[in-house]
């Protein structure tokens, strides 16, 4: 967690690049954040930094949320998020009652931004999962957009002819948790908490994010980052 | 600020100011200086054509020129508000009476040139309603 921050999707817009390049980015408000608790393996049995992000009317949180944020010493917060480190080391790094701004990702050049996707409401399986259907024509009825067989021959024996787990149907699209993995930072504004990433990040405008810098980064941009 | 000043903000960063665009129309032979990067050096390019269209709002205004190479149509697609966009030139003015003028894809010869804008010129500046300039 030693780079990660609580943000809100703002809109996404079209940026020039030094020498023209024109590329699509999203714009996130990132922070500022308030370190409003610290776990350590001692006493919760994992290592995480909590924090807190934008302000909420007292009168609109709960007695529990108000006393739990004034110990870190702050006005209550509507968003608090645990972000979870390797050991009390990397959580020792950050006191409680500490502002966490997007400068914490200065330098960063590929972020990780997980949020909460658009819901779809119940979906088919060719929306879903891209399942192709049965035939328009030869004699189909009324079936066009089925899944087709969901199995047999005792399932691939061994299942008790029963359906495989994980098999996937007809339900709930979107309204999940989706990161989205190794996006460029185009520009950090450290002075408005405000951060650049090309591309467009899961949900609405106005979602919830959280913003770390990228775990693992694909092999090309890795490529990119070892020439550079 | 709050979250859509912040957006504004940022797009207005990306965009030019309005005394840099001419006023112009679909219909209007313009001049568009491009640099372009060639090897190590850059250099201004003019692009000249006819403006078929003008879309989008904001930053992402674009603007579609046609013109003529070799007898075979050209055309190139303009982000307004790209830095590489240095100069917007109005040539001459063309008479037109709908906003997308694609039919002109379609024109030959002489039908493919459109009138001389000299009616209702109110909106441009430094240019008179009277007489006909030689040419167009």
């Amino acid at each position: 967690m030693a780079q990660a921050i609580i943000g809100r999707k703002i809109g996404m817009t079209r940026f020039f690049l030094e020498g023209g390049k024109n590329i699509p980015v999203t714009v996130i408000q990132a922070g500022p954040c308030i370190v409003t608790q610290i776990k350590t393996i001692a006493t919760d049995g994992y290592a995480a930094v909590q924090l807190g992000f934008e302000d909420v009317k007292p009168r609109n949180s709960t007695m529990a949320v108000i006393g739990h944020d004034i110990k870190a010493g702050t006005a209550p917060k509507r968003i608090h998020k645990e972000l979870r480190c390797k050991d009390d080391a990397e959580a020792g790094v950050f006191t409680v009652g500490a502002t966490v701004d997007a400068s914490i990702l200065a330098g960063v050049g590929y972020v990780d931004v997980v949020g909460i996707s658009k819901g779809k409401g119940f979906q088919g399986v060719m929306k879903k999962f891209g399942f192709k259907g049965l035939t328009a024509t030869h004699g189909t009825e009324r079936k066009h957009r089925s899944p087709g067989s969901i199995g047999s021959h005792g399932t691939d024996r061994g299942h008790g002819a029963k359906i495989k787990k994980g098999k996937r149907m007809a339900g709930q699209m979107g309204d999940d948790q989706v990161t989205a993995r190794s996006l460029d930072v185009v520009k950090i504004d450290a002075e408005n908490n405000v951060i650049l990433v090309k591309g467009a990040v899961p949900g609405a405008t106005n979602g919830i994010l959280v913003i770390r810098a990228a775990t693992r980064l694909y092999k090309r941009k890795a490529k990119k980052l070892v020439k550079a | 600020m709050n979250r859509s000043e912040i957006l504004a903000s940022i797009i207005k960063s990306q965009m030019k100011p309005a005394e840099f665009f001419p006023t112009f129309s679909p219909g209007d032979t313009l001049d568009i200086h491009y640099k372009i990067i060639e090897g190590e050096k850059e250099r201004t390019q003019i692009f000249q054509g006819v403006l078929l269209s003008d879309t989008g709002a904001g930053v992402h205004r674009m603007l579609r020129i046609r013109r003529i190479i070799a007898n075979e149509g050209v055309e190139r697609t303009f982000p307004a508000h790209n830095p590489r966009l240095v100069k917007i030139e109005v040539v001459r003015r063309g008479d037109s009476r709908r906003a997308k003028l694609f039919y002109l894809r379609e024109r030959f010869g002489k039908s493919r040139r459109l009138r001389d804008q000299r009616r209702g010129l109110k909106h441009v500046a430094g240019q008179t309603a009277t007489g006909r300039e030689s040419g167009g």
